[in-house]
């Protein structure tokens, strides 16, 4: 293409040819052959259908393989619709405990110089690292009938494992570092003009943190919120060694899949299986959204 | 110096802001965490040492690592070849493609679990045909190895993909016109320049694996020192009340993502190091 134009446009002259090739050269060099090209096309496309699209649409087709009714039966039982309420009320709390977390450490971190700084988010990160089963692991043994603070609790009759405060503090365990992490190298590139500005016309820490800061970083916050989210209502392993599987009262929809699933109710498994698969979905086109959002409108594949 | 003096006085709340930050991050990480590590002090080396060097576990963390590290190596590869597609070529559906390369972060575990478990049984989708071959994978350490494979892929992907995309282009038309055939340019020019970001991808993928819980169980049979994971060996000598047998094992596993963090942090740290200026 681009030697056609070149030649009908330059009157053939020899230094426009010359260019003309070194274009088309240059193109050649930076691409492989095309069978080499339609191989790793269809690789790539083949691994991604085999193990990310096979499984979510058979996720949607055993949920429904029995009828729509089948479906609303299996999510309108008590026990699913108990779990769903348990798991909400699991994510509101984790995420909002988080979301304070991160805006807090983000501030500390993002706008302040200090020693140690790269030491202290990298600590913010160990969740990440953790197996989801250590860290429920960690609030056994620290508030389990053995652990340490076992027999205070209940001789104070406290309950934490088996119940509300055990699932919502392995799951904020989880999901810790995500709001902050979404945060921190936002601020950084954000600098601090602006809060220094409104500082010295008179405005108070926290007017400035709500009127300057918070609209710059909005979008942001809106992206950890909702990482952390998803990660909230979808954790199983931490939840599953701290829940007790107690039914109807300490299992989450994760949880309520695995049960179903092992007594062979596939149907209302997969159902449940389906609106979480629904939020992971969702989550990503948002996700996807913002992204392009933080990144001032800009193409990633420019 | 003095500019961060002068920062510090000009915007309000390090104080208060830091304050808040260390005492959250002890009450809900570190003090659990040490907590975990109290505990395994609690034993004598002779005991952590019997517990580990005992059938079960032992069979229970080379599953688990061993297949991580497979699992690891077969993302590295197909990550590698993923990126490059998504990169460098056109093709109809790659946004899709390159959306959907985050859903094993996205999906619930035990979604996934169930999912791949159905997928490969005997019955399942592809299960049947692999069947046919004679091949098992569901319920077999074949199937730990499947999973581990699902949910490593987009730590391979996404550290990788920025890079590539972000190579000058000039490197390999320089290579390319100094007569560097296409193969050498890529395994000459291209592939040092994304060493680090493919062992960070690779460490990234591995140290996922190891901790896997939710996705593997479904799939993996579970018998003893067959297809039984560390995570699952955990679960279970805890619900036997075998605190301590549960948290060697944990701590075990807790040092090897520490040891790979750090060896993380350097590589990206050598990374930028590396990458000259323009």
């Amino acid at each position: 293409m681009t030697m056609q134009i070149a030649d009908s446009v330059s009157l053939s002259s020899p230094e426009a040819k010359a260019r003309a090739h070194a274009a088309a050269a240059r193109n050649n060099l930076r691409t492989e052959p095309r069978a080499v090209r339609v191989t790793i096309i269809s690789l790539a496309i083949a691994f991604l259908t085999v193990f990310v699209v096979m499984p979510l649409v058979l996720v949607f087709a055993q949920a429904f393989s029995k009828g729509i009714m089948a479906y609303i039966t299996a999510l309108a039982e008590p026990e699913a619709l108990a779990a769903i309420k348990l798991t909400l009320l699991v994510a509101a709390i984790s995420v909002t405990l988080n979301l304070v977390f991160g805006l807090v450490a983000a501030w500390a971190i993002a706008k302040f110089d200090f020693p140690g700084k790269t030491f202290l988010i990298t600590l913010i990160d160990l969740p990440f690292s953790v197996s989801p089963v250590i860290s429920g692991l960690v609030f056994v043994l620290l508030f389990g009938a053995q652990g340490y603070f076992g027999s205070w609790l209940r001789d104070h009759d406290i309950q934490i494992l088996f119940a509300v405060p055990g699932i919502a503090l392995a799951t904020t365990f989880v999901t810790f570092p995500f709001v902050a992490r979404a945060l921190i190298p936002l601020m950084q590139e954000q600098g601090t003009q602006e809060e220094e500005a409104a500082i010295s016309l008179g405005a108070s820490g926290l007017q400035t943190f709500f009127r300057v800061t918070l609209p710059n970083i909005k979008w942001g916050v809106l992206y950890g919120v909702l990482l952390c989210n998803a990660r909230a209502m979808g954790e199983f392993g931490a939840v599953s060694v701290v829940s007790g599987h107690v039914r109807g009262e300490t299992n989450t929809m994760p949880l309520l899949v695995e049960i179903l699933y092992d007594e062979y109710q596939f149907v209302a498994a997969f159902a449940i299986a389906s609106l979480l698969a629904m939020l992971a979905l969702i989550t990503l086109v948002a996700k996807t959204v913002l992204e392009r959002r933080l990144d001032g409108g800009e193409d990633r594949d420019h | 110096m003095s500019a961060i003096a002068a920062r510090r006085r000009t915007l309000p709340g390090f104080g208060l802001t830091m304050g808040l930050t260390l005492t959250w991050l002890s009450v809900i990480i570190l003090i659990p965490l040490g907590g975990l590590f109290l505990r395994s002090t609690e034993l004598s080396p002779e005991q952590f040492w019997a517990i580990l060097s005992s059938r079960r576990t032992l069979n229970a963390l080379r599953v688990s690592f061993g297949l991580a590290f497979a699992a690891a190596c077969v993302n590295l590869v197909m990550g590698s070849i993923i990126v490059w597609a998504l990169v460098r070529y056109r093709f109809p559906g790659r946004r899709i493609f390159d959306a959907i390369v985050d859903v094993p972060f996205a999906l619930p575990t035990a979604v996934a679990g169930v999912a791949l478990t159905a997928l490969f049984a005997e019955k399942g989708w592809l299960g049947a045909p692999l069947a046919a071959l004679g091949i098992k994978v569901a319920f077999t350490p074949l199937g730990i190895f499947v999973a581990m494979i699902f949910i490593g892929i987009p730590f391979v992907v996404r550290t990788v993909q920025p890079v590539l995309q972000d190579l000058d282009p000039e490197i390999e038309e320089a290579a390319g016109s100094l007569g560097a055939s296409r193969w050498q340019t890529i395994t000459r020019v291209i592939l040092p320049s994304l060493a680090p970001a493919l062992l960070t991808g690779l460490a990234l993928a591995f140290a996922r694996a190891v901790g896997e819980y939710g996705s593997v169980i479904f799939i993996a049979g579970n018998l003893p020192n067959v297809s039984e994971i560390a995570p699952l060996l955990i679960v279970i000598r805890l619900s036997e009340f075998r605190y301590a047998d549960a948290t060697a094992i944990a701590v075990v596993m807790l040092v090897v993502s520490f040891v790979i963090i750090f060896a993380v942090n350097r590589l990206q740290r050598w990374a930028q190091h590396r990458v000259p200026v323009h």
